[in-house]
């Protein structure tokens, strides 16, 4: 497999459809994407999968032209095959199918979270750090253990991003929510008390939201946005330094959609300094989805034969992180 | 109190070791998370603080070891409790054969299953949380514990300890888990079963597990 020089990558998991270019250095040569933005609520995962099969062709185009190649020069196609949408995943998987028997080179799925986990332990060169992976369908807090990314923490029920996704809709402050929150939270001087629920190493965000919403009608935006994120991202915080603690990793890797958010980047730097942790954060080029991250873990799981035939690759919508096996570390 | 030594940084409290009128003791401080808001800080601190301490006794008086309180400092969010000297169960565990992880897991279970039977859930029933001094086994930091006889709060307690087993000892965590639930199923007789199956639920409930969130076993 030391032929292997450049990998294309297909990202269709929710409302990003992107495709990528990675070298096997793990140098991002391309990284094109097309979003889908909802007219009102949250993702229709049928709309969603529409819009992406529409802007597919465009966005790989994009992608190829970016990189300066054409399809003969990729030596594999990786898609992501899950956690996330089932319509989305299938329209995904099949343009990288597509791709993979045009060029003749292999398929090979990739986990989503492992993705945004492995873009982001490229860039900063740490071997084994903690990781908190923040997005708008996941809050993970994960090291790797005996083979796997095991989880140590997660959300009982929401994640942080669809939590503050849903507020900043409540209010009607659009898309995407988390800056405009962040920018009246800058303003807020009261903190309001709202629900700050962890178990364990657990988190809940459902009652905080409902909360907050609640309290919309007669609190002061400010002051609620300010007191929201203070609890959400302290919460998450919480769990973070207990997970520090306990496994005693030298540094913590901050990565997914809502890593971009200084806030919250501010927050577990402080907590890392109290641990004499180093703190790394993904570029906000590849915090949120995108397909050069699929294309760089794809890279990792070809080096250890992870490719899979067309007729058996199935997309795996619930295919939770630590069910997946990390053969490329030790 | 003059010669405080750190013995532990850990993640919500500083614990210092010295003399509490003759007694061996532990200072358990809180300290303030320079990352949180001030007032939320402060709020956390104390209710835990407090929490704490009457969890710790109320333990101790349903028959499940924990440390002897000697003094409880709401404004310097401090408790002073007895040193016990034992060793983690997570040290102990990479070196325990079957039989051993048996026989300790036992021990756990029966203890869980007092407590639930007294009204108490513990919140943060991981390794580090049980020492062991000679076979017996000691419960500590009841920060995120609560009195409460709800059945989703007896499960969320068991699944987060199973789940905590699974991170940090996958090896051993099935048998471990198995020898915890045959125990807290004797000592809690009738509803236990109940229980285990909520642990269950509440696992499937997690993001993408297998077995879909509204199934039943």
């Amino acid at each position: 497999m030391s032929s292997v020089r450049y990998v294309l990558g297909i990202e269709s998991t929710a409302h990003t459809f992107g495709c990528g270019v990675v070298s096997s250095e793990g140098v991002v040569l391309s990284n094109s994407k097309s979003e889908y933005v909802p007219k009102a609520g949250g993702i229709h995962p049928r709309e969603a999968s529409q819009f992406h099969a529409a802007n597919a062709s465009a966005t790989i185009r994009d992608s190829l032209s970016v990189a300066k190649m054409d399809l003969s020069q990729i030596d594999a196609v990786a898609f992501s095959a899950g956690p996330g949408l089932g319509p989305c995943l299938r329209t995904g998987a099949t343009a990288a199918r597509m791709l993979s028997l045009m060029a003749g080179v292999p398929l090979i799925p990739v986990n989503h979270c492992i993705a945004h986990i492995e873009i982001g332990r490229v860039a900063c060169k740490e071997d084994d750090p903690l990781i908190v992976y923040v997005s708008g369908g996941n809050t993970i807090v994960s090291a790797f253990s005996d083979g796997r990314y095991r989880i140590f923490g997660e959300t009982l029920d929401i994640a942080l991003g669809n939590c503050l996704d849903t507020f900043a809709r409540a209010l009607g402050l659009g898309h995407p929510g988390v800056p405009k929150i962040e920018s009246l939270a800058d303003e807020g001087k009261v903190f309001i008390p709202l629900p700050y629920v962890v178990k364990g190493q657990d988190v809940s965000y459902s009652g905080l939201l409902t909360m907050a919403i609640r309290k919309s009608k007669e609190s002061d935006p400010n002051d609620l946005s300010l007191s929201l994120l203070e609890v959400a991202y302290g919460m998450l915080a919480e769990v973070t330094e207990r997970a520090l603690a306990h496994t005693e990793k030298p540094s913590l890797l901050l990565t997914g959609g809502v890593a971009r958010s200084q806030r919250l980047q501010r927050m577990l730097e402080s907590v890392c300094r109290e641990h004499a942790a180093r703190f790394h954060v993904v570029a906000p080029e590849v915090a949120g989805d995108n397909g050069a991250m699929i294309a760089w873990a794809g890279y990792l799981g070809l080096l250890k034969g992870q490719e899979i035939q067309v007729e058996k690759s199935f997309i795996k919508p619930k295919w939770r992180l630590d069910q997946v096996e990390v053969p490329w570390r030790t | 109190m003059a010669d405080l030594k750190l013995i532990k940084r850990g993640a919500e409290a500083e614990l210092y070791r010295g003399e509490w009128l003759g007694f061996d003791a532990i200072f358990k401080r809180r300290v303030r998370k320079a990352y949180r808001n001030a007032d939320l800080d402060r709020l956390i601190r104390s209710t835990r603080t407090s929490l704490e301490a009457k969890l710790l006794s109320g333990a101790k008086r349903i028959g499940v070891p924990t440390p002897v309180i000697y003094s409880v400092d709401l404004h310097k969010t401090e408790i002073v409790m007895s040193y016990i000297d034992g060793t983690t169960l997570k040290k102990l565990l990479p070196d325990m054969g079957d039989a051993e992880i048996n026989v300790i897991f036992s021990v756990v279970g029966d203890c869980v299953a007092k407590l639930h039977r007294g009204g108490i859930v513990h919140g943060d029933l991981t390794t580090s949380n049980i020492l062991v001094i000679n076979g017996k086994i000691f419960f500590i930091d009841f920060g995120l514990g609560e009195y409460t006889e709800s059945l989703e709060a007896r499960g969320v307690d068991i699944h987060l300890m199973r789940r905590a087993l699974e991170s940090s000892h996958y090896q051993s965590s099935r048998l471990a888990y198995q020898s915890f639930a045959e125990a807290y199923s004797k000592t809690l007789g009738d509803g236990a079963e109940e229980v285990l199956r909520r642990v269950g639920e509440i696992r499937r409930r997690g993001r993408y597990v297998d077995g879909g969130r509204c199934m039943v076993d």
